[in-house]
């Protein structure tokens, strides 16, 4: 059953179409990733499918969740729709908790206001969330401000606040890309754990075609504010259509791979000394290397 | 082995109210030809040693030395003309004020290297062509270019007074993937053209394989690991080095035709 679908987005911006004719789908255990260089239109994407798109800013087109058309929702109808039925995952673990409130408090909020639970449920599920996500000591943690724990630590936070009310489809924006590599590494692989227990729908947009290509197992490819390629993974990958798509999975595979140096001591002394005898050591006194 | 040209003994900083040393007791030899990847996470102590090791901040212990003798004996102008850097942002990194011609030709100004006004023009020229810019961009400024140009004019005002080392900190961390790629082969290119030696500061074991053939691995303010690039990738012996390696994200393998 598709829970959110999107046919002809257009997002302008003083009549300036940021992104164009813009489709895709989820339903339950969907993998989509979504890639572009920045400025590709990949986040507003995002935003408007959230009902977040910045002041100014005017989206066309059908936004479909659950069937219903929510572009000209009122802010009433998305509050309901979002941290419920779409949950949302951001770059910066940091700006999207509030400094001022406990972790335990932070997971337990949306559990209080979309199931209505009670202070003290909310708080035994929150440090239920906390066990899932990995989280080091969760009966001391949850009593932890945002900045008392490590990059790492936020973003699994941000992740249990997402999954806590059991969304149906989860919209990650580069949610490792602010991380050292290795938490990076953990966290994608929890996230993987995660969406196979719950079966929510992953909505995955990077500029790191690797980081999306472990998780997704369909790809979306944007450039300049349209859809370039759209397929599975793997064809994506292997049998890419568009010269653009062709062109960025060249480049990442490239760029990681790891190889061991072409650059060569010996030949590459030579040149040097060869361009230090050229060199003139310039220098007003005369002297040189300047040791005295 | 040749004598280094920039060296590091026993470097430790600390700072007041830190419990641990940013960096604690790092050698670390710079040799011509021999490009050097300062690897690491955050924390690691990477960008300190950068920092010592470009004279804009002294050591708690230790010594920096520079062709031979202490950095802080060393020649100020001669150190700089021939120790230049690039830094991630290239947005921060340039004057929005200045031309680029003027940008590229401030280093030869002020270390009074580049002759007379026709001969640094000469320069600039050259070292925009060099880095795959057109002599007339000089005219322009740093706002009119990408963020991939921007890094190619950072490159280019470091080449030109012709450094012998060039220090780069996430030269392409801030880059998109396609515009990382052609920053690393212009680097590749020019470390191989003009012999110049590169120190690469990067948390991406990826691109210092690629640019530099031998690598140092820090953490917590320590080098755990270090050697030639291909024997420490083949064969990690530290068990955090291959945490590293096992965390680089890759594409799927055998994509026979995107290699």
């Amino acid at each position: 059953m598709t829970v959110l679908e999107t046919t002809d987005l257009t997002i302008t911006l003083d009549g300036q179409p940021l992104v164009r004719d813009m489709a895709l789908r989820l339903a339950a255990r969907d993998r989509v990733g979504l890639i572009g260089e920045s400025g590709s239109g990949k986040s507003l994407t995002a935003l408007a499918l959230l009902g977040l798109l910045p002041a100014g800013m005017r989206a066309t087109g059908r936004i479909l969740i659950d069937g219903r058309d929510h572009r000209d929702a009122s802010d009433r109808e998305w509050r309901r729709v979002r941290g419920r039925t779409l949950a949302m995952v951001f770059q910066e673990p940091l700006t999207a908790l509030d400094p001022l409130m406990t972790v335990g408090r932070q997971i337990a909020g949306p559990l209080r206001l979309h199931e209505g639970l009670n202070r003290a449920d909310a708080q035994r599920r929150a440090i239920d969330w906390c066990h899932r996500v990995h989280l080091p000591d969760p009966q001391r943690l949850v009593h932890a401000l945002p900045h008392q724990i490590s990059g790492g630590q936020r973003q699994r936070v941000a992740l249990a606040m997402a999954l806590a009310c059991r969304p149906r489809v989860l919209i990650a924006d580069e949610p490792t890309t602010a991380l050292d590599v290795t938490v990076q590494a953990q966290i994608l692989a929890l996230l993987d754990e995660l969406i196979e227990e719950t079966g929510v729908a992953l909505l995955f947009i990077s500029h790191d075609l690797p980081v999306v290509a472990g998780l997704a197992r369909h790809l979306l490819v944007m450039r300049d504010g349209r859809l370039v390629e759209s397929g599975a993974a793997d064809n994506v990958l292997r049998r890419p259509r568009s010269d653009y798509a062709r062109h960025l999975v060249r480049s990442a595979a490239q760029v990681t791979r790891l190889a061991p140096t072409s650059v060569d001591h010996g030949q590459t002394r030579d040149i040097s000394d060869s361009r230090m005898a050229r060199m003139p050591m310039i220098n007003e006194s005369g002297t040189e290397g300047g040791q005295s | 082995m040749n004598e280094p040209i920039l060296e590091g003994r026993q470097l430790t900083r600390r700072y007041p109210g830190r419990p641990h040393p940013a960096l604690d007791g790092v050698d670390i030899a710079v040799r011509a030809g021999a490009g050097l990847g300062i690897v690491g996470e955050s924390g690691a102590g990477k960008s300190t040693l950068l920092r010592l090791l470009l004279g804009v901040d002294r050591p708690s212990s230790g010594e920096v030395r520079f062709a031979g003798a202490p950095l802080a004996r060393a020649d100020g102008r001669e150190f700089r003309r021939h120790v230049q850097v690039v830094f991630q942002d290239p947005r921060s990194s340039l004057n929005p004020r200045m031309s680029v011609a003027a940008i590229v030709g401030e280093p030869l100004r002020s270390l009074r290297v580049g002759g007379g006004r026709t001969e640094r023009a000469e320069r600039v020229a050259e070292v925009l062509t060099a880095v795959g810019l057109r002599p007339e961009d000089g005219r322009r400024y740093p706002h009119e270019f990408s963020g991939g140009q921007r890094q190619r004019i950072a490159i280019a005002r470091a080449l030109a007074p012709s450094p012998r080392l060039l220090l780069a900190d996430e030269p392409v961390s801030a880059l998109d993937v396609s515009v990382r790629l052609q920053i690393v082969e212009l680097l590749q290119e020019l470390v191989e053209r003009l012999g110049l030696t590169l120190v690469l500061v990067s948390h991406d074991l990826a691109i210092v394989s690629q640019l530099c053939a031998e690598v140092m691995v820090m953490r917590h303010g320590r080098v755990v690991e270090s050697g030639p690039t291909a024997t420490v990738l083949t064969e990690p012996a530290d068990a955090y080095t291959r945490d590293l390696l096992a965390a680089i994200p890759q594409l799927p393998q055998n994509l026979g035709w995107a290699s």
